[in-house]
């Protein structure tokens, strides 16, 4: 097990807002983090910063034993951190096979020209990314809607085409934001169970934020809660599920 | 150069400045709020000189009466075209409302070129704004006078609104985000038509200035100017009242006192806007007050 | 769903082709000067169309450069091609500068000449316009349109200034103009179905959802704005020998216009839509001007109104906008499969009608 994502003392402030005060988190390969709290707590936040979307006021963040506080997105991506978004943003006007394929461009290999003249690693590399956008599809049960428009599929079906895509990356870490909301318990137990074997056969590490208690502390391996961006647990399931502090926080909220 | 010399180009720059700054605030105000470059908003010139310049010609009406018609007129122009070319496509891709943008702005201009015909009028410059004052060699045009207080009451007048009443504070609220403004429980339509009305009365202040500064109206007059206040507005830093005021009299000043210190560059006077526009987005693409606004 | 057959869509293609090279070459000799033109028009249009849907349509990104970068393709070829002795006739004001004045290329190189000038004034307009938010470069590319025709009007040593050049050779014919139109079009086709068109695509959909996935939308954006600005001034050249005398004043934000009109009205993001509209516009365009000259109907004197086209066209823009986005096309392309679906469902149903 070797350590991927390490969070120092992370703070962000939006003006006068602190979302995100000295946070501290480590995800390692083949482990299931969850980050937890209360609606506003500052979760999404942190994926932000992490994934490059938002840069920090303060703190430092390594990936791989490299910092990679502030570096643009598209570096971060490509060194190996994927992620979905909590309200989904999927690329709406393009087929779903499309939409995982953009995920794989940064492993092309053909330049521009040779896209115009369309042989030698062209032909190779198409062929490679279709395939393996294809099995991501079959693997999240899309496979048979190849062609049809993103947008046109149902909620349930956008989520797992976000979580596809961002496997097309071959990342090391993968961030869900809420990947469960909206499903029913049955697509719920179902998601839960691909995530325990999707870690098992790839060995990547997974970092995720829900809103359902249940699923998290079915997945996760270790739980981070945190309130009004201040950090107010650390454990393994059961601790979280009996810490008097983390009932309070939800308590004001359910 | 001497002293009173360069004195004379300052205050011809400031007063060009002014007039950019008076169309800067619009462009920044409705960027503010939505996000749009209101390609259209050059064109309110134009529009406000035609009425002033109808109003005095035509219908022979005092000055101020014209003046105040135009505003009027202006005002209620900018509104219709927000709510017949904006507000039906507010939720599509920012690209349909540059497209319309660019769209209105070319049907103004070619409806003028159509309705008045294409030979530019001269403007009938009443008697108050002409003349100018002597001091030592130094002679100060009235109506350099006029714009520069006149802006700096408008400008004043503007900011109290936007600071301190309750529709300025929705219109900084939604150059933040929307949803707050739904939560304050006021109708955002009404705060963007308040923003365009408000830019338009500017644009046409500025409008009948320019005609009476540079006495000539016709259909493309408002092209130029437009450009340059946008880039004054991005020089400011956009979504910035008190800065798109500023970005407009420093490329004033910059137009102005570059041709006169280089009179061979004067066929490039019309190019400066562009190269400070380069520079600032290399440099300071926030612009010299602008704050972080979310994307 | 159609199946595609790349084999079958190949040969199709190549059929085709060969049936609009006999039309040319028909064309090219029976048809009267005028019709030509329109036809070397159309062929032009059609490749600003299609390079300039790529970066606003394709990509997202809205610019207003057609005009700017036409002007630079049109007097980059137009000052290579002119020989020394002309240069030093035409040149009346001031002579041209050296070393200008003394070379001379062929017609085709003077084309990617300007092609890669244009290209790299677009590189350059880029660099500083998508380090940032990416809604500049409408006003940059406005700006630069009307900047150019101030530069082309007072470097009289490079451009003649206002005279503008005159007397180029009448190089674009049909199997030029037509020429590069079909490999403009090839080009930019396989450029959208290879993964930077992909790429392309995503930074319009979502350019924080392209960047969190590796897309680096800063080259991405740069890649398509270059690619159809070498595209623009190459068509800059072919206008240039097709109407042999260039001025300032011909390159007016006008031209930029009636492509936004094309691009809208076809669907913007569907090279296909580009295609079709910039032919049905060019034609309706050149009919159009009888609005503008003075003509009598049905006994009526109708005085031309100069301007009328114009507002013509822009309520047309306003109008799609507002209620059909989708143009022609939408943002969907041709394809053989399609088409053959089509003709075979329609034989079905022609069978079950009997
Ligand atoms: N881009 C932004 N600008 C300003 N405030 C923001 C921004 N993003 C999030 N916030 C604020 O930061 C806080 C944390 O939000 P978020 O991270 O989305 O919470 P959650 O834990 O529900 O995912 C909220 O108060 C939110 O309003
Ligand atoms: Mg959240």
């Amino acid at each position: 097990m070797i350590n991927l994502l390490n969070i120092q003392e992370l703070a962000v402030h939006f003006g006068g807002l602190c979302a995100v005060n000295s946070l501290n988190l480590r995800i390692n390969s083949s482990e299931i983090v969850g980050l937890i709290g209360p609606n506003g707590a500052g979760k999404t936040t942190a994926f932000n910063v992490i994934t490059g979307i938002i840069r920090p006021t303060k703190g430092k963040i390594t990936f791989l034993g490299r910092e990679i506080t502030g570096k643009p997105a598209p570096v971060i991506a490509r060194s190996g951190i994927a992620r979905t978004f909590q309200n989904i943003r999927l690329y709406d006007d393009l087929s779903v096979i499309e939409n995982v394929m953009v995920a794989a461009h940064s492993s092309v290999s053909y330049s521009f020209a040779e896209a115009i003249l369309g042989f030698g690693r062209f032909t190779r590399d198409e062929a490679r990314i279709r395939k393996r956008s294809q099995e991501l599809l079959d693997l999240m049960g899309l496979g048979h809607l190849t062609r049809e428009k993103a947008n046109s599929l149902p909620y349930g079906s956008q989520r797992k085409l976000e979580i596809a895509r961002a496997l097309a990356l071959e990342p090391k870490l993968v961030l869900l934001d809420e990947p469960v909301a909206g499903m029913n318990p049955t697509e719920t137990s179902d998601f839960a169970k691909f995530i325990i074997k999707l870690r098992q056969d790839t060995s990547i590490g997974i970092g995720l934020i829900d809103h359902d208690m249940s699923f998290v502390m079915n997945v996760c391996d270790k739980i981070k809660v945190i309130d009004h961006g201040i950090e107010i647990a650390w454990g393994v399931p059961h601790e979280i599920r009996n810490n008097k502090k983390v009932i309070k926080a939800y308590l004001g909220e359910n | 150069m001497d002293l009173s010399f360069a004195t004379q180009q300052v205050i011809y720059g400031l007063t060009l400045g002014c007039l950019y700054g008076l169309l800067a605030i619009g462009y920044t105000m409705v960027y503010g709020v939505l996000r749009l470059i209101n390609f259209a908003h050059g064109d309110l010139l134009m529009v406000s000189a035609y009425v002033a310049f109808f109003g005095i010609i035509i219908f022979s009406l005092p000055w101020p009466v014209a003046f105040l018609g135009a505003a009027i007129f202006t005002a209620v122009i900018g509104i219709l075209i927000d709510r017949g070319a904006y507000k039906p496509i507010r939720k599509s891709p920012r690209i349909s409302a540059l497209i319309t943008a660019i769209g209105v702005s070319f049907l103004l201009e070619n409806l003028a070129l159509v309705l008045i015909g294409g030979r530019p009028k001269s403007f009938p410059i009443p008697t108050l704004f002409n003349g100018s004052l002597s001091i030592g060699e130094l002679k100060v045009p009235v109506l350099s006078l006029w714009i520069l207080s006149l802006t700096l009451v408008l400008l004043v007048i503007v900011i109290g609104i936007v600071h301190k009443t309750r529709i300025g504070m929705a219109m900084r609220a939604l150059s933040r985000d929307i949803e707050t403004v739904s939560l304050m429980g006021i109708d955002e339509n009404r705060v963007i038509s308040f923003t365009f009305a408000l830019g338009s009365i500017l644009a046409a202040f500025g409008g009948v200035m320019w005609c009476m500064r540079y006495p000539a109206v016709e259909p493309f007059m408002g092209v130029i100017p437009g450009l340059k206040a946008f880039v004054a507005a991005v020089l400011g830093g956009i979504g910035n009242v008190t800065g798109a005021a500023i970005g407009g009299l420093i490329l004033g000043l910059a137009e102005v006192l570059i041709v006169a210190i280089q009179p061979d560059w004067s066929g490039y006077r019309d190019a400066i806007a562009f190269c400070i526009m380069i520079v600032i987005l290399l440099t300071r693409p926030r612009g010299i007050m602008g704050e972080n606004l979310p994307d | 769903m159609p199946d595609e057959n790349p084999k079958r869509d190949k040969f199709l293609t190549f059929i085709s082709l060969s049936f609009l090279l006999c039309f040319l070459w028909y064309a090219d000799n029976h048809f009267s000067n005028y019709t030509l033109r329109i036809l070397n028009n159309i062929a032009i249009f059609i490749i600003l169309a299609v390079s300039y849907n790529l970066i606003n349509g394709i990509t997202g990104q809205f610019s207003l450069e057609p005009n700017a970068f036409l002007a630079v393709g049109a007097y980059t070829s137009a000052i290579f091609t002119l020989s020394p002795e002309e240069k030093l006739r035409s040149f009346i004001i001031e002579p041209m500068a050296w070393p200008l004045s003394e070379i001379s290329l062929s017609f085709p190189a003077s084309l990617v000449v300007a092609g890669v000038v244009t290209a790299f004034m677009a590189l350059l307009m880029a660099i500083p316009v998508f380090r940032v938010r990416g809604d500049y470069l409408a006003i940059v590319t406005l700006g630069f349109g009307e900047v150019i025709q101030v530069v082309a009007n007072n470097i009289v040593s490079v451009t003649n200034g206002p005279l503008g050049i005159k007397g180029l050779a009448p190089h674009t014919n049909i199997w030029w103009s037509w020429g590069i139109c079909i490999f403009t079009v090839l080009c930019v086709v396989r450029l959208v179905n290879s993964s930077y068109g992909r790429a392309m695509k995503a930074v319009r959909e979502d350019e924080t959802a392209a960047m969190a996935m590796g897309i680096n939308a800063f080259r991405i954006k740069t890649l398509a704005f270059t690619f159809s600005a070498f595209f623009e001034g190459v068509a800059g050249g072919l206008l240039a020998h097709l109407i042999t005398t260039i001025s300032p004043s011909l390159f007016t934000f006008l031209l930029t216009f009636n492509l936004l009109i094309i691009i809208v009205v076809g669907g913007l993001g569907s090279t296909t839509g580009a295609i079709i509209s910039a032919v049905l516009i060019t034609w309706g365009g050149e009919a159009l001007r009888l609005v503008e000259e003075p003509i009598s109907v049905l006994g009526f004197e109708y005085e031309g109104i100069p301007g009328m086209r114009m507002v013509l066209f822009s309520l047309i823009l306003i109008f799609v906008m507002l209620f059909a986005r989708s143009g022609l096309m939408g943002r969907n392309e041709f394809r053989w499969a399609i088409l053959i679906n089509w003709l075979k469902r329609r034989k079905t149903s022609e069978a079950k009608n009997q």
